[in-house]
């Protein structure tokens, strides 16, 4: 219990650098998101897991401003993200880096421009400056010496390693990873974990993560938040996850088969769909 | 892709494009002759235009001097004013006729201007007193069907 | 009954105010590219690097079908003139019909199956493997960046390509007539000098296809930018391109035409 108030301590220390609070959000008549609560302190890696579909992506839209909530109010380092215009949304996103689930490097550059792109864009920077910078990043990632090649040439680890370096191009306060974990095999995932907790405590920056990667996220995060069908069903420090008796987040942590999300595609009876109504 | 390479190739894409471009307007269009020099009007009132349409070449000895701009009827004397903007290079003397001729059997319309002898000039706005409407087809041949039928008559009554 | 009637109608509604309503987005999303078009020129490279992928690669097939349509036009327009006894308007014939007609249209239509669509096809995949949103998460605006310098490539790509087809079709004719035939070379020019008009003629048709190119290449980035993000969506997108500029173009030059040489 000292432990469990000694956290709260941590995430209520300062102003924290995200804050969503009250905020719902709907595709049409679709509910995604229903009265979400989060806070994203700095200097701290926060995870948000769930099934596919539950709204964690949609989450990460929100605080980058791609998608506006229907109700409910972002925070992005004490300004609101929910009311900014076009203008207000592009410089505040030169303070945020996004890892996308696939990389979605540009297929038509080479790695070396794809981590000077940002450079380019926003930067007068001249291209002897612009190149010590990338390969300063390319070298954080471990691939200097892969700038010369073309996306299509690299592996999909090394892709998502490239996507890293492109993201922190710009030193960014906060860096968000969308399932980045996805389609890696065991090595690759856990040295992209290690990349993301040490890239974090360099930049000194926060970082969200979503996955549905249980393990690999409880070895590297500080803080979880559990959603589901669009709401936040618990939170906690990786121990408390670990401990935790809920029995959804129980089912989640330890994936069990069936639990309080059902292994059935909501079906008639067994009995009565094999041996038709008269035998049941 | 280079970046010099394909500088180099937009480059020649455009510089041919544009000489494309150049060839259709001198060669195949008439850019060269129709808008080279300063042009006067001269006017000219005919009995019947016939098929002759604006744009239509205006010819002197073959050579084109000018071209039709405009064609109104006179509603007092109901006849066809056509308006003519000649080169300034070219005079024409006081008793110029005007006749609209074909080119050809089927050929379109034109005017020529066949000179006389005259020591005055026209003067730009002036009309062309002399003119020779266009032969109308229809005319022509109810002309010389009249004419074969009295070449009969002629002989019938002749035996 | 009544309930079929019903479903049909509600299924006809529905369709006509989906097609509104994508037509209304297509309208916005000209007006945004317009509006951010201000980098495709500052940045003369990135309209430079789209020329050479939608003009320079599309030379060759433009080009040879000039070439080949021009020939064609000599050989069927001789068969035609000489039953008259004026075989040397042929020059008239061949000039006339490219450079008012065939060389606009044609070119565009190759264009558009050329060029337009791998440019929907480039935006589509763009979008499917997320580069655009990405894009638009480190602050750089994808309509700017992406679809303006392809929209402008392509409206600056489209008259030289389709005054290039007119003028190999000449030369097509030329050979043809000329050479193959032997049509007095020196009628084949002059008569050909003295119909077609600078103002009239070969204006117009320089205006054609600017007008064909701002068509196909507002198509192309549209259903591109629009598509769904899958790769069935991706290519439901490049035939959608394909199909809806070609029309497009018809039904323009139709428009065109009637304005243009209207009393000619």
């Amino acid at each position: 219990m000292a432990d469990e108030s000694a956290e709260k301590n941590v995430l209520a220390a300062g102003a924290p650098l995200v804050n969503i609070s009250d905020v719902s959000f709907a595709y049409g008549r679709r509910p995604i998101l229903t009265g979400i609560n989060m806070t994203i302190p700095r200097g701290k890696v926060v995870a948000i897991m769930g099934q596919s579909g539950c709204g964690k992506t949609t989450t990460l839209r929100l605080i980058g401003g791609q998608l506006k909530p229907s109700q409910g109010e972002v925070y992005f380092d004490g300004q609101p993200v929910h009311t900014m215009d076009a203008g207000g949304l592009y410089t505040m996103r030169r303070r945020m880096g996004m890892l996308f689930q696939f990389g979605a490097l540009f297929t038509d550059s080479s790695v070396f421009d794809n981590v000077a792109f940002q450079m380019r864009e926003h930067t007068d920077l001249s291209e002897e400056m612009i190149r010590d910078l990338v390969l300063l990043k390319l070298n954080a990632v471990g691939l200097r010496g892969a700038r010369d090649l073309m996306p299509s040439e690299l592996s999909g680890g090394m892709a998502r390693r490239v996507a890293l370096a492109r993201a922190i191009a710009l030193d960014p306060l906060l860096m968000m990873y969308d399932e980045p974990f996805t389609g890696l095999d065991p090595l690759t995932m856990g040295i992209i974990g290690q990349l993301i907790r040490k890239l974090n405590d360099a930049l000194g920056g926060s970082s969200i993560i979503v996955t549905h990667d249980v393990q690999e996220s409880l070895q590297i995060v500080d803080y979880i938040y559990f959603m589901a069908d669009g709401k936040v069903v618990a939170e906690g420090t990786p121990d408390e996850i670990r401990a935790s008796d809920k029995a959804y987040v129980h089912q989640f942590v330890w994936g069990e088969m069936d639990g309080p999300v059902p292994f059935q595609y909501p079906s008639a009876p067994y009995r009565e769909q094999i041996y038709g109504a008269a035998h049941a | 892709m280079n970046r010099m390479t394909l500088d180099l190739w937009v480059g020649i894409f455009v510089a041919i494009g544009l000489a494309a471009l150049l060839f259709l307007a001198l060669k195949v269009g008439n850019l060269a002759s129709a808008s080279s020099g300063e042009t006067y009007v001269l006017k000219a009132s005919f009995d019947n235009i016939g098929g002759l349409k604006v744009r239509a070449p205006v010819k002197s000895a073959g050579v084109v001097v000018g071209r039709v701009s405009n064609i109104s009827l006179d509603l007092e004397r109901y006849e066809a004013v056509v308006t003519m903007n000649i080169g300034n290079q070219y005079q024409f003397p006081r008793d110029t006729f005007a006749k609209i001729r074909t080119s050809g059997l089927l050929g379109e319309q034109y005017i020529g201007l066949a000179v006389g002898g005259d020591e005055q000039m026209y003067k730009p706005g002036d009309s062309v007193k002399k003119t020779e409407s266009a032969m109308v087809l229809e005319d022509l041949v109810g002309q010389f069907l009249f004419s074969k039928a009295s070449e009969g008559n002629d002989k019938a009554s002749g035996n | 009954m009544l309930d079929r009637v019903a479903a049909v109608l509600r299924g006809l509604g529905s369709r006509v105010t989906s097609r509104l309503w994508r037509l209304g987005f297509a309208s916005r999303f000209i007006f945004a590219t317009l509006l951010y078009s201000g980098a495709s020129f500052r940045r003369l490279s990135l309209t430079i690097r789209e020329i050479y992928f939608s003009g320079v690669l599309s030379l060759i097939i433009i080009l040879v079908s000039g070439l080949f349509v021009g020939m064609v036009l000599g050989l069927q327009g001789y068969d035609t003139l000489q039953r008259y006894g004026s075989s040397e308007a042929l020059g008239i014939l061949v000039a006339l019909s490219l450079v008012r007609e065939l060389g606009p249209v044609v070119a565009a239509l190759l264009f558009a199956s050329r060029a337009g669509s791998a440019i929907t096809a480039e935006i589509g995949l763009m979008k499917a493997t997320e580069q655009l949103s990405a894009m638009e998460m480190m602050a750089v605006n994808p309509i700017a960046r992406v679809v303006a310098p392809r929209f402008w490539a392509g409206v600056i790509s489209m008259p030289l390509l389709a005054a290039l087809f007119s003028a190999m079709g000449i030369f097509g004719g030329y050979l043809v007539g000329v050479q193959l035939i032997g049509i007095d070379e020196g009628s084949f020019w002059s008569q050909m000098q003295a119909s077609v008009d600078f103002r009239e003629d070969i204006v117009n048709g320089v205006i054609k296809s600017v007008v064909f190119g701002v068509i196909v290449s507002w198509i192309a980035v549209f259903e591109g930018y629009d598509s769904e993000p899958t790769a069935e969506g991706v290519s439901g997108a490049t035939t959608r391109t394909v199909v809806t500029s070609s029309l497009a173009i018809l039904a323009a030059d139709f428009i065109l035409t009637a304005l243009m040489f209207r009393g000619a």
